[in-house]
């Protein structure tokens, strides 16, 4: 149904554009003086008539699911549904869709196949009106346009407007996904505080996200302190740096200063791979190298290293950021004004001299940048952690521990479940907020500094 | 002037102290040098590591161990009026005893494990396409379960005691009985490319998740062009400099670095929630990513806007063209390429992305290959997820194996940008 509902306004377009290019080309036939191009009048008709139907389309197709839905469950005898919860609610209407597809398990109630068959018939009729709306819109729309042809319409200019505004739309698109990144965090997030208090969350300092099942059930009570997450999440960052960051800035000393153009022009691509691997290649990595490495060579000098070690996914994390910061590191390098190293080798300073001396202070703040943003990056790694770091959260600084981190959390918890009124999914919300505000702290005070920076030698 | 001379003539230049010093910084200077090189060898070096590992575990699942049998399709078990639902499983047993006369009972059992899981299914399909085999002796070639398959590779140490084996003697010297027999080859694994995903390694395959990439990336394609392009196009040519256009760069730039799962946490509860759009199926995976990819492709199509000289501008507007017209007609069309690269690139990075996919469920363990776009389904790195999870150790080889070919995937890919960028590269 939806199909023909497209299939009609495509249909109407195609008209709409030859009824008014057939009209303007009769009366450019007669009249020499136009003020539009044949084809813009046609355009003009195929773009008024085709984006209205195609909003009303997609919000009639948003709105019809949730609408029909609650119209049923209104529906249903009030003897049925009295004394039951939310979650019991939905799991009655989740029968009744599947009855309602034909899928019938066991034998349910009367009133369960009769709502399922209103819900049926609701559907079909909605799907109809849809279609008889969409062709009524497009009928009355091709003829406002076909009635605008004349030879002073200035098509053209209809047209560009309408372009124009679908080009703002298309950028305003970012707005719209910023926005709706922030309320459905804080949405979600709001109905996760009404559970726990905002102060358990943040300053807890235990982490046991589980929830009982039965109400007499020992230990049920889960705790949603998130001190562990985060200094797992630290952890594993701070170990990623202190490979990454020596590594990435002696790489990017070397490619800047003393490598031939032909080495840098082969070096740099090769670094550019590493940039380029997917994060959970790195993660299999993770478990198929370097976790057995550590736990044989562990066993070698008599230690007991679990799989999960917060330093096999630091390490992993290493390679991926090591690119990032050569990369970063070299730009902010070359952005030092060559006066600089040209007056500092003139005064007879070696290379490494000139490097260590002048060119490298000139560039720290660049480079401080590149490592904020390395640091935000790591910190917002998903893959590598969920592969090979834990999901128990341990208040530990140990990097041969198990820890876990914001992200592994959000994955973990919400893998598979659906239900949306525990505090154990929405749990991964306020995490999910506590990451976008910590990532987007850090990237701003990034930008803030390579910005000045720039400014200092423009 | 003088005093400046005999200043310097009191220093002397051969001095023990100064060529010591000197001997230093050099010595510095070549430390400086060693540790960079050293340290680029390093990051090379683990890019080495890596793709040796995945090669080393991987190419092995290239290959499948197959193994010959003749199963008799006798009458008696196999009903022509309902082959489909015949009990097949006592075909199979059939057919094992006959290659296996001498074994009987549990040890039979045990030989029959050698044939994958399968097996049965297999020789169904062929009987159902050709009903009058019933009666006769059906020679197929079958895939061996995975711990044959491991221990034709090599992969099982036939010198490990039997208890810490995960096959035993017995089913060795039957799986050597046949091997002796000619019967186990080793073609290469179209299965892997041609099935979809199942719980045993011997029959898993990507098909599934190739579908699932493709349709996500259409998605993702068809969305993510023209918003990026357009958005491009108006920031670059036609937004006056004021606090709204500000706001929409600080918008994009800001976008480009929010975690990729935060974007997932958007989709769960947007377009799943909100919505009420399908679980786990590739066209909301799709939106999410071009959502992702938004920021890349409208700063790669702005670059390539601004690389366009003002004299054709100014040219097409002294001929009497609209500012769109300028645009469209002669700005873009030149821009083109570079846009493409771009788009190429956003599109290889959409490829590998996974952790929002799993939080709208996109790895789900799902047998069957997506019929559209809404179908749940899998993608190449989250059926590369499931498969890294599962515990039997088939699937390890089978994991490396996809990424090699998502790896594959991606340097064709940005082969074909770098080609692009090569072929069309205008310098004005």
């Amino acid at each position: 149904m939806t199909t023909l509902a497209f299939l009609v306004l495509f249909a109407a377009v195609v008209v709409g554009y030859a009824l008014n290019r057939a009209a303007a080309a009769g009366i450019k036939s007669r009249q020499s003086q136009m003020h539009s191009l044949v084809g813009f009048h046609g355009a003009y008709a195929a773009l008024l008539v085709g984006l209205p139907g195609i909003v009303l389309i997609l919000f009639w197709l948003i709105a019809q699911g949730p609408l029909i839905e609650r119209s049923v469950m209104a529906g249903l005898p009030t003897a049925a549904t009295a004394g039951l919860d939310s979650g019991a609610l939905a799991l009655v209407l989740a029968e009744i869709t599947s009855i309602a597809r034909g899928q019938i398990f066991g034998t349910p109630e009367e009133w369960k196949l009769a709502a399922a068959e209103t819900l049926n018939a609701r559907n079909a009729s909605a799907s109809m009106a849809l279609v008889v709306v969409v062709g009524l819109l497009s009928v009355a729309l091709v003829a406002f346009a076909r009635s605008r042809v004349s030879a002073e319409f200035r098509a053209r200019h209809g047209v560009e407007r309408i372009i124009l505004g679908l080009m703002v739309f298309c950028s305003t698109i970012a707005i719209f996904t910023t926005v709706g990144i922030v309320l459905s965090l804080i949405f979600e997030s709001i109905k996760f505080f009404r559970m726990v208090p905002l102060h358990e969350f943040l300053f807890g300092l235990r982490w046991e996200p589980q929830i009982a099942i039965r109400a007499d059930q020992v230990a049920g009570q889960g705790a949603f302190g998130v001190i562990p997450v985060i200094l797992g999440s630290v952890v594993i960052m701070m170990i990623a740096l202190v490979v990454a960051v020596p590594i990435g800035l002696l790489s990017a000393i070397y490619l800047n200063e003393f490598a031939s153009p032909r080495a840098r022009n082969i070096i740099k691509p090769v670094l550019e791979v590493l940039a380029g691997v997917p994060t959970i290649v790195y993660g299999f990595f993770a478990i198929l190298v370097v976790a057995p490495f550590l736990r044989s060579s562990g066993a070698a000098m008599g230690m007991d290293i679990s799989p999960n070690t917060a330093l096999a996914a630091g390490v992993c994390m290493a390679i991926m950021l090591i690119p990032f910061i050569s990369s970063f590191s070299d730009d902010a390098l070359s952005a030092v004004p060559r006066a600089l190293s040209d007056g500092s080798l003139a005064l007879g300073a070696t290379r490494g001299e000139t490097m260590l001396k002048v060119l490298f202070p000139a560039a720290i703040p660049g480079i401080v940048g590149g490592v904020l943003l390395a640091v935000s990056r790591a910190i917002g790694e998903t893959m590598i952690v969920v592969m090979a770091a834990g999901i128990i959260a341990k208040l530990t600084i140990n990097p041969l521990d198990t820890v876990t981190t914001v992200t592994v959390q959000i994955v973990t918890l919400l893998i598979g479940d659906t239900e949306f009124d525990n505090p154990k999914t929405l749990a991964a919300f306020a995490l999910g907020m506590l990451l976008f505000v910590i990532t987007l702290g850090i990237n701003i005070l990034a930008l803030r500094i390579v910005r000045k920076y720039r400014e200092l030698y423009d | 002037m003088t005093d400046f001379s005999s200043r310097q003539t009191r220093f002397d230049w051969s001095s023990r102290a100064y060529q010591d010093l000197i001997r230093r910084r050099r010595r510095s200077e070549t430390y400086l040098r060693g540790a960079g090189l050293a340290s680029i060898i390093l990051a090379v070096s683990f890019l080495g590591l890596m793709l040796a590992a995945l090669f080393s575990t991987g190419y092995k699942a290239f290959t499948q161990t197959h193994v010959t049998i003749d199963v008799p399709i006798s009458a008696e078990h196999v009903d022509s009026a309902d082959i489909f639902g015949s009990n097949w499983r006592r075909v199979m047993q059939d057919a094992v005893a006959g290659h296996f006369p001498d074994l009987e009972g549990r040890a039979l059992r045990a030989a029959g494990e050698i044939l994958s899981n399968g097996a049965q299914f297999m020789v169904r399909d062929r009987v159902v396409e050709a009903p009058e085999m019933i009666g006769s002796t059906l020679s197929i070639t079958v895939p061996v379960s995975d711990p044959f398959d491991q221990l034709s590779k090599g992969l099982v140490d036939r010198q490990t005691e039997e208890a810490n084996r995960r096959v035993t003697d017995a089913q060795i010297a039957a799986f050597d009985k046949l091997a002796q027999e000619g019967r186990i080859s080793a073609p290469f694994n179209w299965g892997m490319f041609a099935n979809v995903d199942s719980r045993f390694p011997e029959l898993a395959g990507l098909k599934g998740a190739f579908i699932g990439t493709g349709y996500l990336l259409l998605v993702c394609f068809a969305i993510a062009l023209p918003v990026g392009i357009g958005a491009a196009i108006y920031l670059e040519e036609f937004a006056p400099r004021n606090r709204f256009s500000d706001f929409i760069e600080v918008n994009i730039n800001n976008l480009a670095a929010v975690p990729s799962v935060v974007f997932g946490l958007l989709a769960l509860s947007v377009f799943l929630n909100w919505f009420g759009l399908p679980r786990g199926a590739p066209f909301v995976g799709g939106l999410t990513i071009a959502l992702m990819s938004l920021p890349t492709i409208i700063i790669a199509t702005r670059a390539s806007l601004k690389a366009v000289p003002p004299s054709i501008r100014e040219a097409a507007l002294g001929v009497g063209a609209s500012r769109q017209q300028v645009v469209f007609h002669h700005v873009l069309p030149l821009a083109m390429p570079g846009i493409m690269t771009g788009t190429i690139l956003a599109m290889a990075n959409a490829i590998g992305e996974t952790a929002p996919l799993l939080l709208i469920g996109m790895n789900a363990f799902i047998t069957a290959a997506p019929a559209t776009p809404f179908d749940s389904a899998t993608t190449l790195p989250t059926q590369i997820f499931i498969w890294a999870d599962s515990p039997e150790r088939g699937f390890v080889s089978r994991t490396s194996a996809a990424i090699l070919v998502l790896l594959a995937i991606l340097v064709v890919m940005n082969a074909l940008a770098i080609y692009l960028r090569r072929r069309f590269e205008r310098k004005w």
